[in-house]
């Protein structure tokens, strides 16, 4: 594709679960992975003569986010409903909010490759209840359909951006961002794998510096930071091929096939869709006091706009890398419990973000999952310092204390990693591998002195990596010029 | 065939006294429901009721009585849910469905202690005005089988007036418990929104359905009341108000108190001379008991009858939308789930279910909201003011209930408008979300005719104590059908 010559628009729409004891409307308890149809009630079976009656706690929770992306906290906001008929859907409307929705504004601050952090805008974020599954036949039930509603009425919050991201990258590190904030507030686990973050793609291409804004596709419920960029990236080549051939871009629903890597027309909308909201005249308007807004902002934790900036000031670090840190709370408390016992923040945030980092990806990516504390942390890199262990042993001690846990020392004591800084060895291994590589010694003495990388790499072969780099360092060099 | 029975006062005096037991006035009142043959119950639960019965014997008997409704037999109209029993709406797409669980209204009433009997016919799903627009056939007149006993609450007033039961509950949205109550004869009384929970109502309009009782006299409708009324959790839109004590505000008379006579409503065009005869001389016999009268206006009742017509079609196409057949009720099978939903919906819905289905999606379609659903919120205000204003210079407001008396069976099947002009009197309260009542108040021609009486939000005390004045002076509440007057 002419991929250089068409700009995206991107604008998501994100729904997020919000943690509750009960839905939205009814006081059915919310668990996952219970037997389908086990946590209903004639209310979301939407049973003749039910009615809804609002779930507070997911009200208080809606704000918190709302207060956390720096957004308008609505005193007066009102439920509507959106008609319209599945079968997943009991009541054939979905309650929602429409024309007065409860978060006006707000963002979300995301690092980018070229700028550092930007702030991404936010349209409104308002509340509505999640609908059922349908379950469809197997290979032996074939034709059959059948419907789930533990989910119906579970309460979410979507959270509308402004079409202002611009690549399948700024999407995800939004979506970062967005995750970041809704488990800093302990509104949602936002565990996009089990559904409780899923994401709308809406998408348009247009000249880059263009003013105006092309005709968008909306891509439906992406639910993988994979499939989001995969989904962006996708819809960009399909609409640019369209319109590199002179075609027109038809305003459609689309979805994403994971396994081609394709969208795939949903449907097309011909009109807007006509949902006939109106209030639900089932609700009494949502009226929230200021004082009562006001407490649930004195309850919010320190959030991570305001904790990154912190990290850049008080440990003096990059944007894009105090960014990284904060997006998990327990990434960034790790990080400073770990710059207490260790004392210097710039060599933290670099084990942090390369080693630490680099073994979170092998697992579960999460910190809280492995048996590493901030302590061992501290004193594996004090031990590197000292030069009593190299930083290639280190990585694999670090390796180890993330699955085990235990202490660094210990370790490296029983692995036989200890730093070789007995210099009647390293001696001998320098003069080793200066007589078998003299042609580089003579260029070092000629003036090239980047070789000494090469030649310490052959002293740390023989010595299994365990020699000191320092030291190493030091008696090459004053062999070499001596 | 039985004897008719009476009032709830009457029939609480017999049972006190030893002369009738609770479960001999169940059997008169499923032995009458048969024997008059009226379409008015569409269910019965003879065997539970006895049994009931029984028990509410055996606490007279320990002088253990819950209240004053203990083991007085009555029907819910087939609307209002109630445990392990058919909740059908009279409509073929409920058909089969049996409700898990009770409306609020019906566990205050088995908490007291009273007997449902049965379940009335109605106008499906509570659209209609003559109880004609029934899956399971009309409703009939008492005073006159070929006669229709309005709706959509006919069957609840057919079975009061006829003395198979003294009290019914029946669900008012825009006239649907005063004007059957006015064309049969008896007491409707429709609360404030909000006073009685709609829990367990099968939703019609959401903004203005409110259940309440249709009886003998205001004495029996206050007793009702108190039991029903009162905040409820389940129901949003409920009150929190305290609930009065309804059967001590009947002081007996009208003094100090000013009835306001509208204007708009007094007029000679479009009523039956003989009921506005009827509520002229019903309006002296308020003076008599000592209310002073004056004349009021209320501008925006001319609009009434359409607003009222966007906001309940508008509601009722959205809760209607769950009858699908996917999870409950009639279902049309198919291998495609649109055709699913079509042959359901149009198999199972009657014809003015689905006129109503269809002007409400209108309303509410885009391009259509604001001149329609948008603009009849704006004319509600503008009622509702009305009434506030109106309210300001009298303490009740009095107008007929109904034009005419009960119009022949089928006379006004065919033109739908005239149907819906019969609520004239009666939806601009339902907008305002006011209480009314309507109480007999004569016979031109034979037929009843109703004499409606509105008060402030939450004004059911005073609302009751006209009335009840009123019923004292007058014996309409003791007229029964077929008897030379």
């Amino acid at each position: 594709m002419s991929a250089a010559s068409w700009e995206p628009v991107i604008g998501l729409e994100v729904h997020v679960h919000l943690k509750t004891d009960s839905k939205l409307f009814c006081r059915c308890p919310v668990r996952y992975g219970c037997e389908p149809n086990h946590q209903v009630c004639p209310v979301c079976l939407a049973l003749p003569g039910a009615l809804p009656v609002l779930n507070r706690g997911a009200v208080e929770r809606a704000v918190r986010i709302g207060l956390a992306v720096g957004g308008n906290v609505n005193a007066h906001s009102v439920f509507a409903r959106k008609n319209y008929f599945y079968p997943d859907l009991p009541k054939g409307y979905q309650i929602s909010q429409y024309e007065d929705p409860l978060v006006s504004g707000g963002g979300v601050d995301i690092a980018t490759a070229d700028e550092g952090v930007r702030t991404v805008p936010l349209t409104r974020i308002h509340m509505e209840e999640d609908a059922g599954k349908s379950v469809h036949g197997d290979w032996e039930t074939a034709g059959e359909s059948h419907m789930d509603l533990n989910r119906a009425g579970v309460p979410l919050v979507e959270i509308v951006s402004e079409p202002e991201l611009r690549s399948a990258d700024e999407a995800s590190a939004f979506l970062r961002a967005l995750r970041a904030i809704l488990r800093y507030t302990g509104v949602s686990d936002a565990d996009m794998e089990k559904g409780q973050m899923r994401c709308d793609v809406n998408l348009s291409l247009r000249r880059p510096g263009s003013g105006t804004l092309g005709t968008r596709t909306e891509t439906k419920n992406l639910n993988s930071f994979r499939s989001v960029e995969g989904a962006i990236h996708a819809e960009m080549v399909r609409q640019a091929e369209v319109l590199d051939d002179g075609g027109e871009i038809v305003q459609a629903t689309m979805l994403f096939d994971a396994d081609s890597g394709r969208t795939q027309l949903m449907r097309v909308k011909e009109n807007a869709d006509d949902y006939r909201y109106f209030p639900d005249p089932d609700l009494i308007s949502l009226d929230l006091d200021p004082a009562w807004i006001a407490q649930v902002r004195e309850g919010l934790p320190e959030l991570p706009g305001r904790k990154r900036a912190r990290f850049q000031e008080s440990y003096e670090l990059p944007a894009g890398d105090a960014q990284t840190l904060i997006e998990s709370r327990a990434l960034a408390d790790f990080f400073e419990a770990t710059v207490r016992a260790h004392g210097t923040a710039r060599s933290v945030a670099n084990w942090m973000l390369r080693d630490v980092a680099a073994v979170l990806k092998e697992g579960e990516g999460d910190i809280e999952a492995t048996r590493l504390e901030p302590g061992a942390l501290a004193a594996l890199i004090g031990l590197v310092d000292a030069g009593r262990v190299t930083p290639q042993s280190a990585r694999d001690v670090l390796r180890e204390l993330a699955e085990q846990g235990g202490d660094p020392e210990a370790l490296i004591r029983e692995r036989g990693l200890e730093a070789v800084s007995d210099s009647g060895v390293l001696e001998s291994a320098a003069d080793q591998v200066l007589a078998d590589n003299p042609e580089m010694a003579e260029r070092y003495r000629g003036g090239e002195t980047k070789v000494l990388n090469f030649l310490m790499g052959q002293v740390m072969k023989r010595t299994q990596g365990k020699a000191s780099p320092p030291l190493v360092r030091e008696i090459l060099a004053r062999k070499l010029e001596g | 065939m039985s004897e008719p029975l009476g009032n709830v006062s009457e029939l609480r005096a017999a049972l006190d006294a030893g002369s009738v037991s609770s479960l001999e006035l169940v059997e008169s009142a499923l032995a009458r429901a048969r024997g008059l043959d009226l379409g008015a119950l569409v269910a019965t639960r003879a065997d539970a009721a006895r049994e009931e019965a029984s028990l509410a014997d055996a606490r007279r008997a320990s002088g253990d009585l819950r209240s004053p409704l203990d083991g007085i037999p009555m029907a819910l109209k087939d609307n209002i849910a109630a445990a392990g029993e058919p909740c059908g709406c009279a409509s073929r797409i409920l058909e089969g469905y049996t409700s898990p669980y009770d409306s609020t209204a019906v566990a205050r009433l088995r908490e007291a202690g009273a007997v449902v009997v049965g379940r009335s016919n109605m106008d499906e799903f509570a659209m209609g005005s003559s109880t004609e627009h029934s899956a399971l056939g009309p409703a009939r007149n008492p005073w006159d089988p070929e006669r229709a006993p309005g709706g959509s609450s006919g069957g609840s007033a057919a079975l009061v007036a006829a003395g198979i039961v003294p009290l019914a509950l029946g669900s008012d949205t825009g006239g649907s418990i005063r004007q059957p109550a006015a064309l049969c004869g008896v007491v409707g009384l429709k609360p404030t929104y909000g006073r009685v929970s709609r829990y367990g109502l099968v939703a019609f309009a959401s903004s203005l359905d409110q259940i309440g009782p249709l009886a003998r006299t205001s004495a029996d409708a206050a007793l009702a009341l108190g039991i029903l009324a009162g905040h409820d959790p389940r129901d949003s839109t409920s009150l929190p108000d305290p609930v009065p004590d309804y059967a001590a505000a009947l002081a007996g008379d009208c003094t100090g108190l000013t009835v306001g006579l509208p204007r708009e409503y007094f007029v000679e065009e479009g009523v039956d001379p003989g009921v506005l005869g009827a509520v002229r001389d019903a309006v002296l016999e308020l003076e008599k008991a000592g209310a002073r009268t004056r004349e009021i206006s209320l501008p925006h009742t001319r609009h009434a009858v359409s607003t009222y017509y966007l906001v309940a079609n508008a509601e009722a196409s959205s809760n209607l939308s769950r009858f699908d057949g996917v999870r409950y009720g009639r279902r049309a099978e198919s291998d495609d789930v649109g055709a699913l939903y079509r042959r359901t919906r149009s198999e199972g819905f009657g014809p003015e279910v689905k006129r109503r289905i269809l002007l409400g999606t209108y309303v509410l379609s885009a391009g259509y909201y604001d001149a329609y659903y948008r603009k009849a919120q704006q004319v509600r205000t503008l009622i509702r003011r009305d009434f506030e204003t109106a309210f300001e210079q009298c303490d009740l407001i009095a107008t007929p209930t109904t034009p005419d008396t009960a119009f022949r069976l089928g006379e006004r099947s065919g033109d739908p408008l005239r149907m819906y002009l019969s609520d004239i009197y009666t939806v601009s309260a339902s907008l305002a979300g006011i209480p009314g009542l309507s109480t007999p108040c004569g016979l031109p021609g034979g037929l009843p005719a109703g004499l409606q009486l509105l008060a402030p939000a939450l004004g059911e005390p005073v609302l009751l104590r006209a009335a009840d004045a009123f019923e004292r002076r007058t014996d309409w509440t003791q007229r029964w059908p077929g008897e030379t007057p």
